[in-house]
């Protein structure tokens, strides 16, 4: 997926890392000068332990979801009912559901589904938010306050009341999801960029666009907006983690995906419906819900270590 | 100040307009129109469909039925849900107090750990003790709200039966208070994801109090530590948590809906939640621009608070 952290494309020898520590000042000239900003970024994300815990979880869950049914065969199409409820045994290693399909080939195929539409989510609401941002921001006057308002009443309206009425009147598929959670999403990313704007908007090499018979638009796409990357990147990790829970709190509401997809929120809702008589089988809460979790707190890491890597890049200039 | 809260008040009435229109384009978005969703019965004969479509106005013009909508909800009349046979200010009346109870509750809860515990982890950073925190309210952030719920009652009601599953289920709010005991696992699930997002901002926000300059000048004119901390970190680092509070009102509204869902609690959140599962259009409305208003509220207080609280910020 787009989202795992670009850092991670250029493999940046760690080496070099100590090296910048030990020497600050010499090291920030040669810094400044001669490496990339992915590659600066990649050496303060590689010295967090936590981060690196955190995309490797991350590439581990994408892994799980999308390579791990070549090698953990399981029908997800054909319901067994004979096994149905049937605990961890050798056949089945994390049981069976309540219809008797796989949990552990369920989990990967509800990752499928949570991954993707958590990514395609965040790449729609902030690649939206970051142009709106951007061009209000840019235009500023009577334009940036419309179109600010605008935002200010989304943000206002409590998000999950959009949500549920746009679950209602939509029937929730995969590409409907994402259009429902991007739209309540971009609205913050667009905030956020409009500021970044703010101060972009007033930089020498802005203004030579202007002077030199750039155009507005060429301004704003070839000049504010990689400028302002760290925010997005950083705003579209975050976007990662907060779709995928969005996704199974519509999942648990019984308003997310429709069978016979599924996700991971889907499959929790459906060992909750066992709650009523008393006993739960563990498997069909806590992997399924462990799974979000991870998953969630892996890119909230990978978040907190991107702004930390980006901050320190614009300190050190 | 004046001129500042005159532009602010302006800023609102402008954004509530804008809300209006929103929620009003989305019972239009409905397929089939309007009155689909009013008769909701894939029966209903064209004659009687047509009917109905006069009868609620729904062959006017799109404008006038907004002027209208909105003309009548600034009278007090927020729409008549003709799934409950009540009026929707009757709907809130019953449903409002409730859900504010257990906001308050959770809120004033979560504070009440969320505060002490950010500073403790800000004082004693990069210790043991602010580890285990930090990945506490990284499991809090990471959680769906809804999870906590159902983890609390597995817990504490099923394996241990500690508490019961379900919330107070009385009618009226003292019957409600009356049963402390059921009161239990709602709040703590609510202040639990909450007292993520305040131990964090408190632990930030202290944080970067502790390097500020009024910080050393205290300690240079041999205020004590504890003076230090408590006269001039903490009172600082309150206003970016009060600000917060007036900007979280959404979350707290949404929060609200998961729990009440899970523990059966008969307030706002639930009422939304059944209203949309009947495609109840006029409480759907209703209590979406009633929580708009609320959260314009907070947001407008939490500005204005901010400025009186911090007198660096003066506003216009």
């Amino acid at each position: 997926m787009a989202i795992v952290p670009p850092p991670g494309i250029e493999p940046a020898p760690a080496t070099l890392a100590p090296e910048v520590l030990a020497e600050p000042a010499a090291a920030g000239a040669l810094v400044g000068s001669q490496r990339s900003l992915f590659r600066r970024g990649w050496e303060v994300f590689a010295q967090n332990r936590l981060a690196l815990a955190g995309l490797a979880t991350a590439v581990f869950m994408v892994l799980f979801s999308f390579v791990g049914p070549l090698f953990y065969r399981t029908d997800q199409v054909h319901t067994d009912l004979i096994n149905a409820l049937c605990p961890p045994s050798g056949a089945h290693l994390l049981g069976c559901d309540s219809v008797g399909y796989d949990v552990l080939g369920r989990l990967m195929i509800a990752g499928q589904t949570s991954l993707e539409v958590g990514g395609a989510a965040a790449v729609v609401a902030v690649l939206f938010g970051t142009l709106y941002g951007a061009i209000s921001g840019f235009i500023g006057g009577p334009v940036d306050a419309i179109l600010m308002r605008i935002v200010d009443a989304g943000l206002s309206i409590p998000y999950i009341t959009v949500l549920v009425i746009l679950a209602v009147i939509f029937q929730p598929t995969r590409v409907i999801m994402i259009l429902i959670i991007a739209v309540f999403y971009w609205l913050g990313v667009a905030r956020l960029i409009r500021g970044e704007t703010l101060s972009l908007r007033t930089r020498e090499y802005v203004q030579a666009v202007k002077v030199a018979g750039g155009s507005r638009m060429r301004a704003v796409v070839r000049h504010i907006v990689p400028n302002a990357i760290g925010t997005i990147i950083v705003q579209a990790t975050f976007a990662v983690a907060d779709s995928i829970i969005i996704l199974a709190s519509l999942g648990f509401l019984g308003l997310g995906i429709q069978p016979p997809d599924t996700d991971w929120g889907d499959m929790l809702s459906n060992g909750l419906s066992f709650i009523q008589s008393g006993s739960v089988p563990w498997w069909l809460i806590y992997p399924a819900g462990l799974a979000i979790i991870i998953t969630c707190i892996a890119f909230n890491f990978i978040g907190d270590a991107l702004r930390d890597a980006f901050e320190t890049r614009l300190q050190r200039r | 100040m004046a001129g500042y809260l005159i532009r602010r008040g302006f800023q609102a009435i402008v954004v509530l307009f804008l809300i209006t229109i929103f929620t009003f384009s989305l019972q239009h978005l409905v397929p089939g129109g309007a009155v689909r969703a009013l008769i909701d019965n894939p029966r209903a004969t064209p004659q009687q469909i047509a009917f109905y479509t006069h009868l609620y106005g729904f062959d006017r013009p799109i404008w006038v039925q907004y002027g209208k909508w909105v003309w009548q909800m600034l009278h007090g009349n927020l729409g008549y849900s003709a799934k409950n046979n009540l009026t929707v200010a009757a709907e809130l009346a019953l449903y409002l107090p409730k859900t504010m109870i257990l906001v308050l509750l959770g809120t004033i809860v979560s504070l009440l750990f969320g505060i002490p515990l950010g500073l403790y982890q800000a004082v004693k950073r990069y210790t043991l003790g602010d580890y285990v925190l930090t990945g506490v309210s990284f499991v809090g952030y990471a959680t769906p709200t809804f999870f906590v719920g159902i983890l609390l009652v597995l817990w504490f009601s099923e394996d241990v039966k500690l508490f019961p599953a379900f919330a107070p289920q009385e009618t009226s709010i003292l019957g409600v208070l009356g049963d402390p005991r059921a009161f239990v696992l709602p709040v703590a699930a609510y202040a639990f994801v909450l007292y993520a997002l305040w131990s964090r901002y408190m632990r930030s926000s202290v944080m970067d109090n502790l390097v500020q300059d009024y910080v050393r000048t205290a300690r240079a004119k041999g205020a004590s530590e504890r003076r230090v901390l408590w006269t001039h970190i903490f009172r600082n680092s309150l206003t970016a948590i009060v600000t917060l509070l007036g900007l979280s009102l959404p979350t707290l509204v949404a929060g609200a809906l998961f729990i009440e869902v899970i523990f059966n609690y008969p307030g706002m959140g639930l009422a939304f939640y059944n209203a949309a599962l009947n495609f109840d259009y006029p409480t759907l409305l209703g209590f979406t621009v009633i929580a708009s208003i609320a959260t314009i509220i907070g947001n407008l207080l939490a500005d204005i608070s901010y400025a009186v609280l911090d007198p660096r910020v003066r506003y216009g």
